[in-house]
């Protein structure tokens, strides 16, 4: 069987795999949204102002929220399955429908964040490893020390007040200037504008991350008898940094890559809220204060499916980088 | 054959501060010439390998460094070299074979990549005929379709295969010199054999000086022209093969020399008729989908052990043999009940021991013990020495007190220090932690000790001890022994009887010395021919 | 002891870390002398800048006291960090040691779970359970530990997977010594040194999370935190940016000293343990 074919295979497999945790994602978020105080007639309830018990009995009725656990079970699944995640009562909205709609500019900071952090990340690692227990290797590490260690809140504003407030160079918050009604090409430029300061923001932990991680691999890939072997045969230094030692070094890097993207999801709730952007992250910061558990379930099951995917996507990658990854 | 290829002289390499001695090579003076094999031989931490990397200026700077000395190749002192010089030097006239192929190859290049470097830092050639080349090497190293090895990467190959791989790649510029380090070390006896050969066939070839660098006097006697030989970073003696080998000057040499097990059996003991274990048709399996989760996994199954059965005589030592992943020490772990054997049976003192449980199995274990092969993974960093000797008497039931003084008297008993009660394992050497390790197995008062490859992961002449108290051991508390072991030697010095094993089955048993004498499966046949130093052994014996 | 202090203090960045570190938790825990006054507690002067009207760092938009937030803070995000980082490490250990050391289907099962818990957002997750257990001290705790005590239960799987069938194990077995007391007394102490490292780091990204969750609202509404701080003078950035800014600044010392110790203590446990997540 020739290698694309096991590839394939290997894809289809990892697929069928993550079918299994999603489905113990949206078991546990059914438990979590029973676990809360009141269910979903107390908060339309509370919506409306007042409603007699029988009224809610009868409401409770009609969600089938009298039956047992059990079947209660059943019917989310079957929701969940045909994307019915239900109806947000704050928003008026279906949750799918406000997911998707609030989706898009989520994927951009991601997708800007990530290419942000890892591309910069694997050139300073790079960077420091070449020039190790020099000055420049140093000042990276020292770098990377730092932004590791600080909050993705306070850089947010502390950017605000550096490069908004002291200097007027970017917007402090929102996606696009719409009362500007750009259209074409200066749309584009204008939302890059606001993109700036969220994705450095959100890209700074991840960027000393992967500088901390890639530095550490080319040192340890450094170590490695194969680097001898090239030597030997008269290899120049440049060809062993950059064609052998630095393959082998993103490996780990590669990984790391799709461990992280849950987590960058996480920061993107700061960083969405801190600078207003309108994606997931500033939805769910709404839903905590509006209490619309419903919502906020949604957007934890959507993240949740991004991080299986983003990984299938990685482990594809990887299978492409590392040959020695049996497919069977 | 007048001029040298390589003349080394009064050559020391330091070592960084605070080792344990501060020049790992000292005063080295050695030569090589057109179509010579020079071993250097030595025991680990003897330097010779350091030698080898000085030669080709890949010291591990900047800690370790050439201090004193020069080395001549073809009147250059390549200490003096520019590195863009020898970078030229380096796998055109000068190159390196390893002992780890697959760590010497680098993971996720191809073969052909790998090879095609060497012609693109050295040679004018297109890219097609570089890929010609390539595969005309491959050709030449006699590895079976190039043209698909050419594409394949390194883990798609068997250890043998990587080697030859290794071997055409270091060929590839015909070099003036090859050095060879421990290359067959990593490799089971058959395959080495072949390795060796090919190796003498590629210099008949191309009349290059090989520089080879081993720990082990058959290999040196297979294809030797001269030897060096090598003890705390100095040479202590130099000479032709014959000199060396047959009339040894040098106390260490002599000493080195006497180390090495004969390949004559050793005289048959007496041996009483009473079976103390046996077994039964084990079978063993590993591999398949079992897994409840693992969704698409194909079943694969490794037949570990197939239908063995063994008899081991009170007294004897038994020798099961063979070469890596013939099961040997799968079956040694089935039978001590580490792991459960998916059918057959085991029987100790008229008792069936494979299916008891735990609990039931507690009593028996004392019965029989083993001797573990690493001396740094079979002992416990964080317990004390004593401790580790008297737990097992505990455990069975004994008061601390009693268990104690029994450790104490078994550290004596195995040679060692009374003090090392006290004492973690770290503090010990190689040696000397497998003394601990049979105290250990002793402290129960078995009656059976499973010896799986006691003695391959140590020294030559530290072997030659620890098989000198198992020895003494076993006729003092009157054991049985079972002796898991690949070297051949060893098993001829040590066992009584023999089981060789392949692929899971033995394929022939008998006593030691008629399976020498007349093995009767072609298996066996195979191996025994592939032990290196036979031509020597022959010598010695006359 | 002696060789592991000499190794650790030989590296000038642990020990700086160290130093920092001690200096914060003397802070935390003088935090009731020098600012005896709850504080919550507000006064006339709102926005003070740092220095006047007597407040050292400056005083919010209702005249609290943002050094005698800092100090009562302090003490919070230790705590915080420090319990749920035992929390985690306990439950890591107890579902790693037992998947690791049994395998086969116990071992799947376990590391399914764990799976499931790692590809949640951990973020999140805790956001979502704080959320719907009420914010208080308990619910950050327990949904900090909910989320990171995974990352324990891979390396000490990994760990135990490892030395499990290393000989000496395997002669324990021969002794016929029972499964617990092999995990407890002969395998755990051996995986010791990288629970302790990853333990360190985890007090830090504790504190980081438990910060992150203040900052959006789910602190301990009756308890002063760092997060809490600078989530409430957000709005006043633009005319008092001392309110945010000195609470970052505490925090990014803390957690910093926090890593450079644990980088220290990976250093001198175990020269050749590398970075693991």
């Amino acid at each position: 069987m020739n290698r694309s074919s096991k590839i394939l295979r290997y894809v289809s497999r990892r697929l069928l795999q993550g079918i299994p945790i999603i489905l113990a994602i949206v078991v546990m978020n059914f438990f979590l949204l029973n676990l809360a105080e009141g269910d979903a007639v107390d908060v339309l309830a509370g919506e409306a102002g007042s409603a007699t018990p029988e009224y809610m009995e009868e409401m409770r009725k009609k969600f089938g929220l009298d039956k047992p656990l059990t079947v209660q079970l059943a019917h989310y699944l079957k929701n969940v399955v045909q994307l019915d995640l239900g109806y947000s009562f704050r928003h008026d909205m279906q949750v799918t429908e406000l997911i998707v709609d609030r989706f898009w500019p989520t994927l951009l900071l991601m997708v800007s964040t990530i290419l942000l952090a890892v591309g910069f990340g694997v050139l300073l690692g790079l960077f420091a490893a070449v020039n190790l227990n020099t000055w420049k290797d140093a000042v990276v590490s020292v770098f990377a020390l730092i932004t590791y260690a600080t909050p993705l809140f306070w850089v947010g504003l502390m950017m605000i007040i550096l490069f908004s407030i002291k200097n007027d160079w970017f917007p402090t918050s929102g996606m696009e200037n719409s009362a500007a009604f750009y259209e074409g090409f200066d749309r584009l430029k204008d939302i890059a504008h606001h993109l700036v300061l969220p994705t450095i923001t959100l890209s700074l932990f991840y960027l000393a991350l992967y500088t901390r991680m890639m530095r550490a691999s080319m040192l340890e890939q450094y170590g490695q008898d194969y680097v001898i072997t090239a030597r030997a045969k008269g290899v120049s230094e440049r060809r062993i940094t950059f064609i052998h030692v630095l393959r082998n070094a993103l490996l780990p890097v590669v990984t790391m890559a799709g461990v992280q993207v849950g987590a960058l999801i996480g920061g993107s709730v700061i960083v969405e809220s801190v600078f207003a952007w309108p994606g997931l992250g500033m939805l769910a910061f709404e839903s905590l204060f509006a209490r619309d558990l419903n919502l906020l379930l949604g957007i934890f099951l959507l993240s949740s499916g991004l991080v299986v995917a983003v990984n299938l996507v990685v482990d594809v990658i990887y299978c492409f980088l590392d040959p020695r990854i049996e497919v069977n | 054959m007048t001029d040298k290829l390589l003349k080394i002289s009064d050559l020391d390499i330091s070592l960084p501060e605070g080792s344990e001695r501060n020049l790992a090579v000292e005063n080295l003076t050695v030569d090589l010439s057109p179509g010579e094999t020079l071993c250097i031989v030595g025991e680990s931490g003897s330097g010779k390998s350091l030698t080898a990397r000085a030669l080709m200026g890949l010291l591990p700077a900047p800690h370790v460094r050439i201090s004193k000395g020069k080395i001549e190749f073809c009147g250059e002192d390549l200490t003096k070299a520019s590195d863009p010089r020898m970078r030229q030097i380096r796998g055109s006239e000068i190159s390196m074979i390893f002992q780890e192929p697959m760590t010497a190859l680098n993971p996720v290049m191809t073969i052909g990549v790998q090879i095609d470097e060497i012609f693109r830092f050295h040679v004018k050639m297109s890219q097609r005929e570089r890929r010609l080349r390539a595969i005309e090497l491959l050709e030449d190293v006699k590895l079976p379709d190039p043209e698909q090895i050419v594409a394949a990467y390194p883990h798609e190959l068997s250890g043998g295969q990587r080697q030859r791989a290794m071997i055409a790649m270091a060929l590839a510029l015909e070099p003036k010199i090859l050095i060879a380090d421990e290359p067959t070390t990593a490799l089971d006896v058959t395959t080495q054999a072949k390795i060796l050969k090919l190796i003498s066939d590629m210099q008949a070839i191309h009349k290059s000086g090989v520089l080879f660098i081993t720990h082990d006097f058959g290999v040196v006697a297979d294809i030797a022209d001269r030897v060096a030989v090598m003890q705390y970073g100095r040479i202590v003696e130099t000479g032709s093969v014959d000199k060396v080998l047959n009339k040894p000057e040098h106390r260490y040499t002599r000493a080195l020399i006497a180390s090495v097990p004969s390949l004559v059996p050793r005289a048959p003991r007496t041996r009483s008729d009473k079976i103390v274990l046996s077994t039964e048709s084990i079978q063993k399996r590993f591999g398949g989908g079992k897994s409840f989760f693992g969704m698409g996994k194909p079943n694969r199954f490794v037949h570990a052990v197939k239908d063995v059965t063994l008899d081991l005589r009170s007294g004897e030592t038994l020798g099961v043999v063979g070469e890596s992943g013939s099961g040997k020490s799968t079956l040694a772990r089935c039978i001590i009940r580490l792991m459960d054997s998916d059918s057959g049976k085991i029987m100790l003192d008229g008792v069936n021991i494979c299916n008891l449980n735990r609990a039931d199995m507690r009593p028996w274990r004392a019965k029989i013990q083993m001797v573990f092969q690493d001396p740094f993974a079979s002992l416990n960093p964080r317990v004390k020495v004593g401790e580790i000797i008297s737990q097992g008497p505990m455990i069975q039931g004994a008061d601390r007190q009693t268990a104690q003084t029994r450790a104490r008297e078994l550290l004596e008993i195995v040679g060692l220090d009374v003090r090392a009660f006290n004492r973690y394992p770290h503090e010990f050497s190689g040696g000397q932690r497998q003394r601990i390790g049979i105290a250990r197995a002793l402290a129960l008062d078995p009656e059976i000790l499973m010896a799986d490859e006691p003695v391959s992961a140590l020294d030559v002449s530290i072997q030659a001890q620890i098989l000198k108290l198992l020895d003494e051991i076993r006729e003092r508390m009157n054991l049985s022994m079972v002796f898991i072991t690949h070297d051949l030697r060893v098993a001829a010095q040590v066992c009584d009887r023999l089981a060789v094993m392949r692929y899971g089955e033995i394929v022939e048993t008998g006593a030691t010395r008629e399976v020498f004498d007349a093995p009767q499966h072609s298996y066996t046949r195979e191996l025994l021919a592939a032990v290196p130093g036979q031509k020597w052994d022959r010598q010695l014996a006359n | 002891m002696t060789e592991f202090w000499n190794r650790f203090s030989c590296n000038r960045q642990a020990v700086l870390g160290l130093i920092i570190l001690g200096c914060v938790i003397f802070l935390a825990s003088i935090a009731n002398l020098i600012y005896p006054n709850d504080p919550f507690l507000y006064s006339r002067f709102p926005l003070s800048g740092p220095g006047e009207n007597g407040f050292l760092l400056g005083s919010d938009s209702i005249g609290r006291d943002v050094a005698a937030g800092i100090a009562h803070g302090a003490k919070t995000s230790l705590l915080i960090g420090l319990i749920a980082t035992i929390a985690a490490v306990f439950i890591g250990v107890i579902f790693g040691a037992l998947a690791g050391y049994y395998g086969g289907l116990v071992d799947d099962i376990l590391m399914r779970v764990t799976e499931v818990f790692q590809t949640i957002p951990s973020f999140i997750f805790a956001i979502l359970l704080v959320a719907i257990m009420k914010p208080s001290i308990e619910s950050v705790v327990i949904a900090i530990t909910v989320v990171s005590w995974p990352a324990v239960a891979r390396l000490v799987r990994g760990e135990f997977l490892a030395l499990k069938n290393r000989e000496f194990v395997q002669a324990c077995h021969t002794l016929g010594m029972g499964d617990l007391r092999i995990m407890l007394a002969e395998i755990l102490p051996n995986c010791l040194s990288p629970i302790i490292v990853i333990g360190s780091l985890m007090v830090a990204t504790a504190i980081l999370v438990e910060s992150g969750l203040a900052f959006l609202g789910l602190g301990d509404p009756n308890v002063m935190s760092w997060g809490f701080i600078i989530s409430d003078g957000r709005s006043m950035l633009r005319v008092a940016w001392w309110i945010c800014t000195f609470p970052g600044i505490a925090i990014l010392i803390t957690v910093l000293a926090i890593n450079l110790v644990g980088e220290g203590l990976n250093d001198a446990l175990n020269p050749r343990l590398r970075e693991r997540n």
